[in-house]
């Protein structure tokens, strides 16, 4: 992070932030999705842009996902920079088609000719009440998909500085935000230009005992549960990857090698997902180091229910964390 | 000619000179079909090919009324709108063997040849694929006011997909300007398209107050006169268009649908290619107004073949790609 005045900014401000300047910047930059403009997202993520940059670049589609996710990736093709907005992950599924099929494989199969400088911003994460149509947390969908770089921030400061590299870069990325973290998580960042590029991953707590190697939401739940493991002598450290990809990988290993212990975290389904590859990762790159096998926490693998107890019950906590990394550190 | 509110419009129509071109290039995309099926045949092309052959009117009159620069979207039926719109064949044949000497360095194939440098956006496998492609360059168009239009190429089985009445209804509402071409061949794969399409096919476009016109896709003047008059709308800010050509598919879905007895009667065929066949009925044309002889028409036949057959020569010759190809491109 440079050396540079610091503010408190809630997540979503430094979401907007890193639009805002990047539309003053560029002016191919134009934002796509249902009630972006006036109305600025439901989760008032974009509130004020369209007064700046107004309804040509801050532009209110119909409720028609593969369609204008279809025109960005046509647009990107053909010189603008777009950003599509996808308003809850869920929604995802619509425009799968146009991500998976069209956006991600442009580049390859037309031999590099063409490019596709999109950005598709979406959300994540259960506990909003949302029920199991509004809640999911589907990073792992296009992790998998050669051609897509996946982006999932935890802080304030790394959405606005991994949102502008996002816009710069000429491949199609999808950047997830935990919608919960929108207007609860603030944090210092820093003030005016700075871009954080992809694949670096981020130490968010130096630890010796154990890595919480964790993604988005997770890394607040990881930063919780170390502190609890403090308390009892477990010194943890908590990797954030920050993009799915490309992955840093050697970061991961690194820190595994030296605690030799690990548990990953992410708020996707753990089966086939987000924790399966980096615990796969985790398991080739430091197996020799590993006093205990590599630990995956996600969601349950279920529909998120409705019902709020219920709905707790699926999502990974602190305490849960702080229960299996005692038990894995041999103090259970 | 009147239009339906009684008012005298000029109806666009070939000089002769072009009306030769236009001849020609229907015979180029014949002859480069006639090599492809022969390169099947031979056992020399890896997987399979859809032929154009029959419907090279609408390639071609569409494609003389557009600018180089304007843009078009294709499908796996491709190759005709790829020489319409100014390929190369010797690159397409390249590209066809999987030699990296192709327009996509062997990695796309036969259905996905793109050509930035003649506007094609690619050919688009999935059935309906490029709706949304086409749609966005004509959004890009518009919000770079650079005055280009985007021809949108599909067969009348896509009319089953969702994603084209969410792209007619963008289309519409931000007056881009996009002409979606409907080539009805008569065929979804092997179903007759009457048992797959429900009501008017025009009638799908004016729900969302779209122009739609319906012509004979074997006349490549009416295409042409028609295309042009949309195009020119269009280019003009007076929005999309959506234009059905009524033609017939020679071959099978593909090269190797060589039995289609189950699904059409052979006699079908043969009075499409009797009677409405769109060379034939040009160069009667061309003969009866006195523009060429048969002797100008059966040399540039002979030009084609020796052009095609050239073509093919260097696509055979030229090497395939090396291994460290395979992991270019994925990413720009």
């Amino acid at each position: 992070m440079p050396e540079a005045p610091m503010r408190e900014l809630t997540f979503a401000q430094a979401v907007r932030e890193a639009l805002a300047e990047e539309m003053r910047r560029d002016e191919r930059v134009c934002i796509l999705g249902e009630d972006v403009a006036e109305a600025g997202t439901p989760f008032k993520v974009l509130s004020g842009l369209v007064e700046e940059f107004g309804t040509s670049r801050v532009i209110d589609t119909p409720i028609s996902e593969a369609g204008f996710t279809g025109v960005a990736v046509g647009a990107a093709m053909t010189g603008l920079r777009p950003v599509v907005d996808i308003m809850f992950g869920d929604f995802l599924t619509l425009t799968m088609d146009q991500m998976v099929n069209q956006a991600a494989k442009v580049h390859y199969m037309s031999g590099g000719k063409w490019k596709v400088p999109m950005v598709l911003r979406t959300t994540l994460g259960a506990t909003r009440r949302s029920a199991a149509q509004h809640s999911q947390s589907l990073q792992a969908w296009f992790s998998h998909v050669p051609g897509l770089k996946v982006v999932i921030p935890s802080t304030p400061a790394d959405a606005k500085g991994l949102l502008k590299t996002a816009i710069r870069d000429d491949n199609p990325v999808v950047f997830f935000e935990d919608k919960m973290m929108h207007h609860k998580l603030k944090g210092p960042v820093p003030a005016g230009e700075y871009t954080i590029p992809f694949g670096v991953a981020d130490i968010k707590r130096v630890g010796e005992d154990i890595s919480l190697v964790a993604t988005s939401s997770m890394v607040q739940i990881a930063l919780g549960a170390a502190e609890m493991l403090a308390s009892i002598g477990i010194s943890a450290e908590v990797v954030d990857p920050r993009t799915l990809w490309p992955l840093d990988e050697k970061t991961m290993i690194e820190s595994v090698k030296k605690t030799s212990r690990a548990i990953v975290l992410d708020e996707g389904y753990g089966r086939y997902g987000v924790t399966a590859e980096l615990a796969a990762v985790i398991a080739e790159g430091a197996f020799y180091s590993l006093d205990g096998p590599v630990l995956r926490m996600g969601a349950m693998h279920v529909p998120i229910p409705f019902s709020p107890p219920l709905e707790d019950l699926t999502v990974v906590t602190s305490k849960d964390v702080f229960e299996a990394a005692r038990k894995l550190c041999g103090k259970g | 000619m009147m239009d339906a509110t009684g008012k005298t419009v000029e109806v666009p129509t070939l000089p002769a000179e072009r009306s030769i071109d236009a001849y020609r290039q229907m015979v180029r995309i014949r002859l480069f079909e006639d090599q492809v099926n022969e390169l099947y045949k031979r056992g020399i092309m890896p997987g399979l090919a859809h032929l154009y052959s029959g419907e090279e009117a609408i390639a071609v009159g569409i494609c003389e009324a557009l600018n180089r620069e304007d843009y078009i979207t294709s499908t796996h039926r491709g190759h005709g709108h790829c020489l319409a719109k100014g390929a190369e064949p010797d690159l397409m044949f390249a590209e066809l063997l999987g030699k990296e000497a192709g327009y996509c360095r062997g990695k796309g194939g036969s259905m996905h040849i793109a050509d930035p440098a003649t506007g094609n956006l690619g050919a688009n496998a999935i059935v309906g694929g490029s709706f949304g492609i086409a749609t966005g360059a004509a959004f890009a168009s518009k919000q770079l006011k650079n005055g280009r239009v985007a021809v949108c190429f599909f067969g009348e089985g896509a009319l089953g997909q969702g994603l084209f009445y969410e792209e007619l209804n963008l289309a519409q509402l931000w007056k881009l300007p996009v002409i979606y071409v409907c080539e009805n061949n008569l065929y979804n794969e092997y179903t007759h398209f009457s048992e797959a399409t429900a009501g008017d096919i025009c009638a799908r476009a004016t729900a969302f107050a779209v122009q739609a016109e319906t012509v004979d896709g074997q006349s490549v003047e009416t295409v042409y006169a028609t295309a042009k008059r949309l195009i020119d709308r269009a280019r003009r800010g007076e929005g999309p268009a959506f234009l059905l050509c009524n033609t017939y598919r020679y071959t099978g879905h593909h090269v190797g649908d060589i039995n289609r007895e189950y699904y059409r009667p052979k006699q079908e065929e043969l009075e499409w290619k009797t009677k409405r066949d769109p060379i034939l009925l040009q160069g009667a044309k061309l003969i009866e107004q006195g523009i060429a002889d048969q002797a100008a028409l059966d040399g540039i036949q002979a030009e084609a073949l020796i052009e095609m057959k050239a073509a093919v020569e260097f696509a055979v010759a030229a090497p395939y790609p090396g291994p460290e190809e395979v992991e270019m491109h994925v990413y720009a």
